[in-house]
């Protein structure tokens, strides 16, 4: 079974949220770039250990960016995988993407796709569903495990209030979250083996982007918290069922 | 037309479903055409039950009442609502980005070569183009993201919007739809029962390492039940294994848009905040007067949550005394 693992840029979790250019670019400046959450806890770290576990013959990873997304490449290749794939497109909507990893997918013959179960930049959570409907494959999304054995596959996603446990047949592609594995931090011998791990550079296929960002906004400033003195509680009662009126 | 799709699990329409309905029949009244709604597999007392989604603003049901649609696999469901949307000329699909939602959306957009916007917040502003409004940075900001194909795909997150009703009735269609070849067999499905699906709940009541161990959640436990809410916890609590992980709200635990969001004892760090942020209200009891916390709270008391809690619950019951 080889895997192929999707692979985002995003702004790291307490990176300062802000635009520039009339509101239609995020302001990178100053900002430290990581690999998705989810893309690195779960989906990269499960591959690996399907990998271990003698249930996959190679893990690859794929992303879609320029020249200057290579160091996260390479940081999550000192996690471990055997190589790389940068389609050199700068950017894209989620189906451009999506087009282009299902090209990869499709070309390299992968038998399983795992993506996060979303960027916490876009949050589009869509990646995967679109890769599995241009191969044509089932798709488990929001999987919190995955097991694999003699070309099939077990997987349990998140419903409402509940889990839902499902087989399906290679390939199929999974959208990973917590619950799938433990994060793993690169060890020394890991960040001097990844800079020497195949990374290849592609050109992108031909597609046409279906959606297109007009403007970012940042959401109104709160009016600020209403205090409540600690010795009359009963207060922050009225006060909800009067004026916020939730009860 | 807009075509909304009506989630159903073991015969019960979704709660989140009547959401996007009345989102939909919005958008429908927006661009003066119809809001019409498909429900795939079988739904109990489907002779009233679908007749009554009227109430939210559609003037039609299709319903395809097949059993091959009873299990869930986002590939036949997603092939299905295609031919659906296709016969009846849908230019606008609606979605509750529920979990079914984030996992049929994205195929259908890819299937019709349709854009998507996935998270919508807001109704689109057809003033000029279809620009929907999104939230981005895990609820810290949004996009407005215009779509640029003829037909649209919307997956609204749940409680953006809510839930409108009138005194109507739809009008019911039996629809045929063949069901293509499933690739997944669902095995078992686990509900947590007896208990507000965290997802689904309005009101939620939710501790962190503050109470200083499992022994003390009655405080959390104790408001919940008063007022009908769901429990929650941060990712530390739910790390040191004294709620189960179902519980963790926050950047890598579930994301959650209640009205009201009660806090008990956790100091707001920027990861819980992207979980709860898009929540309505959010009261925060806290010793720290210096909890980053604060900053996002609507409400807050600057106290020891093992002393105002109890007194919480007795001015709530007071109130229901009163009512």
């Amino acid at each position: 079974m080889k895997i192929l693992v999707c692979i985002s840029k995003t702004p790291d979790t307490t990176a300062k949220i802000a635009f520039t250019d009339n509101n239609t670019k995020f302001a990178d400046g100053g900002v430290q770039f990581i690999v998705n959450p989810y893309d690195e806890w779960y989906a990269l770290v499960r591959a690996l250990e399907l990998k271990e576990a003698g249930l996959a013959t190679t893990v690859t990873l794929v992303n879609v960016g320029g020249a200057d997304n290579d160091p996260i490449i390479r940081k999550a290749l000192a996690i471990g995988g055997d190589d790389a794939v940068r389609i050199n497109l700068e950017s894209g909507d989620s189906f451009t993407i999506a087009s282009q990893i299902a090209a990869v997918a499709k070309d390299g013959g992968y038998d399983l796709v795992l993506t996060g179960k979303e960027t916490i930049d876009y949050n589009g959570s869509s990646i995967g569903g679109m890769v599995a409907e241009l191969l044509d494959a089932p798709y488990v999304s929001l999987a919190t495990k995955l097991d694999a054995a003699a070309g099939n596959l077990t997987a349990t996603r998140e419903i409402e209030g509940g889990e839902e446990v499902a087989e399906l047949s290679l390939p199929a592609v999974i959208s990973c979250q917590k619950g799938m594995a433990e994060q793993r931090i690169p060890n020394m011998k890991g960040i001097m083996g990844a800079r020497t791990k195949p990374l290849a550079v592609k050109e992108p296929v031909a597609t046409d982007a279906l959606t297109s960002i007009v403007s970012f906004e940042l959401p109104p400033a709160k009016a600020g918290v209403k205090l409540v003195s600690a010795d009359t509680p009963e207060e922050l009662v009225r006060l909800l069922r009067e004026e916020a009126k939730v009860f | 037309m807009v075509l909304i799709f009506a989630d159903q699990t073991d015969g019960q329409i979704k709660k989140q479903a009547f959401e996007a309905i009345s989102y939909g029949a919005k958008i429908a009244g927006q661009t003066g055409t119809t809001a019409e709604v498909l429900v795939l597999g079988t739904v109990e007392n489907a002779a009233s039950t679908l007749p009554a989604l009227g109430k939210y603003g559609a003037s039609r049901v299709h319903y395809a009442d097949n059993p091959a649609f009873n299990g869930f696999d986002a590939q036949v469901y997603a092939a299905a609502i295609a031919d659906a949307a296709t016969a009846a000329g849908a230019d606008v699909i609606v979605f509750s980005n529920t979990t079914s939602g984030k996992a049929i959306a994205p195929r259908l957009s890819a299937r019709l070569k349709a854009g998507l916007v996935a998270g919508a917040v807001a109704l689109p502003d057809t003033s000029a183009g279809f620009v929907v409004k999104k939230s981005v940075f895990s609820g810290k900001a949004f996009a407005n993201v215009a779509i640029n194909t003829p037909v649209k795909v919307i997956s609204l997150n749940p409680n953006a919007f809510g839930i409108q009703t009138s005194e109507t009735t739809a009008e019911v269609v039996s629809i045929n739809l063949t069901p293509s070849a499933g690739k997944i067999k669902v095995t078992s499905v686990n509900k947590v029962t007896g208990t507000v699906p965290l997802s689904e709940a309005e009101l939620v009541v939710s501790g962190g390492r503050g109470l200083k161990g499992p022994e003390n959640w009655h405080l959390v436990e104790d408001l919940a039940k008063e007022i009908g809410a769901a429990t929650a916890c941060s990712r530390a609590v739910a790390d040191a294994h004294w709620r189960p992980h179902h519980e963790h709200v926050g950047q890598t635990g579930g994301a959650i848009a209640p009205n009201l969001y009660f806090a008990i004892g956790i100091s707001g760090a920027i990861q819980h905040l992207a979980g709860v942020n898009r929540s309505k209200t959010i009261v925060v009891i806290n010793k720290d007067p210096e909890a980053p916390f604060f900053k996002a709270a609507d409400y807050g008391i600057v106290g020891d949550a093992f002393e105002v809690m109890p007194k919480i619950v007795e001015a709530v019951k007071k109130m229901k005394a009163v009512g």
